[in-house]
């Protein structure tokens, strides 16, 4: 087996265990830990043409999705003083059998798609939607602002997985704007759950509904 | 002079967040959008040359949009100035449910909409995929600070769904962007870069399922932003809360913006030979946007609500004109001059409405005409125009859409094009109308809040440009919106 499966498997359980996991400061941790482990990726997936571009890359990665965005979020559950989600719109056993149903699903999703022959790993796409799946099924089933935001960065690390294994051609400028944007992304939602909590004294999205039809 | 139009507004959109003089910072905007506008206006005379190898470049379709964009900007500008000296920071108390508000720091908002008008331009110029969803993503992150302007729960939650609901909606543009990437790599050769110009040129080598893969998921990601239905929940909610000035360039130019993300697909979908696979998904989204926008302008209370649901009906429209093929297209592009000009004079009277009455509820405005008539004259001008009566550009461009329905056999897209038309005017009529005439408030009508120029200037310019696209299209501007529905639809 080699190092890029071993990375993607990784990738795999951390998103399992978000789903089943209740505590706000253990998700932030898992979501740290699948952040810096993809920051790895590009380095393990191209071992034969290991350049200057893919070592910067990583290190961007590692340095804002390992460090700054868990210290930011963190931040921001300490201001609101909650640790906990109360009560998902979906259980926690629910979330983690419908886990494994979208693992399943991408598997055999990515069974019919012919795949460029350039793949590092064949598991490489599979898990990058069950990423993005498992991303959008955070953001919808939890109401804590917080769990939102760490399913919109599991969603993007699913989308970052399937640029790096499958899409070459991406140059680094792109690179480098995508995580700026996702950084000002971070950023500009973490300063918004610091208003929500200051507005509401709590940063429950489900409260959120005063503007409707 | 293509960096200098994207490095301009965003140096002077840093420098405005250091800047500690309001006058100087209020001049730094309508400065800077005053050199912006003229550097597009020298773009029609001469083509500016490539940047950055390429990637970026001004063809027919960003030039339509940069101007837009330009445009309302400026006009915007003097509006926001004047809009900013009458809001300086002080605490106000919300009209709806009497709390007390502050608002964001100036430096803050004129800082943020200038970084947005910088990355509203890199859109338009970007070439390649991958800048352009960059691009993209910024607009909505340069803009999320200025619809939380006042600082109240409302505005909140409206900028939450925004971020959150666009973020993840462009997410999977990104992915698309990649799965683009995908077909852009044969299976045995080398691939070649994300270039709009490239792909066009090699469209016949693009592997087909991947591309599309690539643009169902560029539909979902860019429709979101382009307020196309079902994507548009956070529209509505960011347009009524945002300051009116937002609302308008958040109308009449990010949804624009989106919208070329999604013609610079369907130009690689034509190129490709997937030019009827892109329309159809086109003409669908289309109309269930003018459906939906119908049905929720019927009966709406809010009036800046019901200019939302407009935007989602245009965009609807516009839509429908691209899915028709290259008649079609010369229409929406049309259109989205024309809408643009016309959202943005409405949402800025929308303003000058919201800072008379103190309330966005249609039942509690009455007498516009007699509290204020230059206002109300132009609301009702502003209506006339949006709903397509001649001889305003709406009415050409929704003719030009409603004939290339019918020329190209579907008489049935007519049919609900129509019927829709129809509904949102009666909808729209019954609100405006009940706004303009009767007997106002006393507190309304007082001679003590009497429109100042810079509320009614804006939107009077705005309004004789409508006036003035229906009455001709100017020779250049009909070139240009040849040039783009040339490459929308299929070649004879």
């Amino acid at each position: 087996m080699n190092n890029t499966n071993i990375i993607l498997i990784l990738v795999v359980l951390t998103n399992l265990k978000l789903l089943g996991s209740s505590r706000l400061g253990a998700s932030i941790r898992v979501v740290a830990m699948q952040g810096v482990v993809l920051g790895l990726l590009p380095v393990l997936a191209h071992t034969n043409e290991l350049s200057l571009r893919y070592a910067v890359l990583a290190a961007g990665t590692i340095a804002l999705k390992g460090i700054v965005f868990p210290w930011f979020l963190f931040r921001a559950v300490r201001e609101a003083e909650v640790t906990r989600e109360v009560e998902p719109y979906v259980g926690y056993v629910t979330s983690l059998l419908a886990g494994v149903l979208i693992l399943a699903v991408s598997f055999w999703m990515c069974e019919r798609l012919p795949m460029p022959e350039t793949l590092a790993s064949s598991w490489l796409a599979p898990v990058a939607f069950f990423s993005i799946f498992a991303g959008l099924f955070l953001i919808v089933s939890r109401k804590r602002a917080v769990n939102q935001v760490l399913g919109f960065l599991v969603l993007e690390n699913g989308v970052y997985t399937f640029g790096v294994g499958l899409a070459p051609h991406t140059s680094l400028l792109v690179e480098a704007g995508v995580l700026l944007d996702v950084f000002v992304a971070v950023f500009v939602m973490g300063i918004t759950i610091f208003h929500i909590n200051r507005e509401f004294d709590h940063i429950e999205t489900n409260r959120l509904s005063t503007l409707k039809d | 002079m293509i960096l200098v139009l994207v490095f301009l507004p965003l140096l002077a959109g840093l420098a405005a967040f250091a800047l500690r003089s309001p006058a100087v910072r209020r001049g730094l905007l309508i400065g800077t959008a005053l050199v912006h506008a003229t550097l597009t206006a020298i773009c029609w005379k001469t083509t500016p040359g490539a940047a950055l190898g390429g990637w970026l470049a001004l063809d027919a379709a960003g030039l339509l949009f940069l101007s837009i964009i330009s445009g309302l900007f400026l006009v915007a500008s003097f509006y926001a100035a004047g809009y900013l000296g009458q809001q300086a920071n002080k605490h106000t108390t919300d009209m709806e449910e009497g709390m007390l508000f502050d608002n964001a720091p100036e430096a803050v908002f004129i800082g943020c909409l200038l970084l947005f008008l910088a990355t509203m331009t890199l859109v338009t110029v970007s070439q390649h995929f991958g800048l352009l969803w960059v691009a993209i993503e910024a607009t909505t992150l340069a803009s999320a600070p200025l619809i939380y302007f006042h600082r109240h729960h409302r505005s909140l939650e409206a900028t939450w769904k925004y971020l959150l609901v666009c973020s993840v909606g462009i997410a999977l543009a990104l992915l698309a962007s990649f799965f683009l990437g995908v077909a852009a790599t044969p299976p045995n050769g080398e691939g070649f870069p994300l270039v709009l110009t490239e792909l066009v040129a090699k469209a016949q080598q693009l592997q087909t399922p991947w591309l599309k893969a690539a643009c169902l998921l560029f539909f979902v990601g860019y429709g979101t932003k382009m307020g196309l239905a079902p994507l548009h929940t956070w529209l509505p909610d960011a347009h009524s809360e945002a300051p009116s000035v937002i609302s308008a360039l958040l109308s009449g130019a990010v949804l624009n913006c989106a919208f070329l993300g999604l013609v610079r697909v369907q130009q690689v979908c034509v190129a490709a030979g997937l030019g009827a696979f892109g329309r159809d998904v086109w003409v669908l989204l289309g109309l269930v946007s003018l459906v939906v926008g119908a049905v929720f302008i019927i009966g709406q209370t809010d009036y800046k609500r019901l200019l939302a649901y407009s935007s989602v009906e245009n965009m609807g429209i516009i839509a429908l004109g691209v899915g028709l093929g290259s008649a079609g297209a010369f229409g929406a592009m049309l259109h989205a001059v024309n809408h643009a000009l016309a959202k943005a004079m409405l949402f800025l009277l929308s303003g000058n409405i919201l800072a008379r009455y103190q309330t966005k509820n249609i039942a509690q405005v009455r007498g516009l005409l007699r509290a204020a008539p230059v206002t109300g004259v132009l609301w009702v001008t502003g209506f006339l125009a949006i709903t397509g009566t001649p001889p305003f550009g709406l009415f050409l461009s929704k003719f030009t859409i409603l004939k290339a329905a019918i020329d190209s056999g579907r008489t049935w897209i007519g049919v609900m094009f129509l019927v829709s038309l129809g509904v949102i005017f009666v909808g729209m009529t019954t609100a405006f109308f009940g706004m303009a005439q009767g007997v106002p408030d006393k507190s309304a009508a007082g001679p003590a809040n009497r429109d100042r120029w810079w509320q009614i200037a804006p939107p009077a310019v705005l309004g004789l440009l409508v006036l003035w696209l229906g009455l001709a299209i100017p020779g250049p501007l009909n070139n240009v919106l040849r040039q783009i529905a040339a490459t929308l639809g299929d070649a004879p």
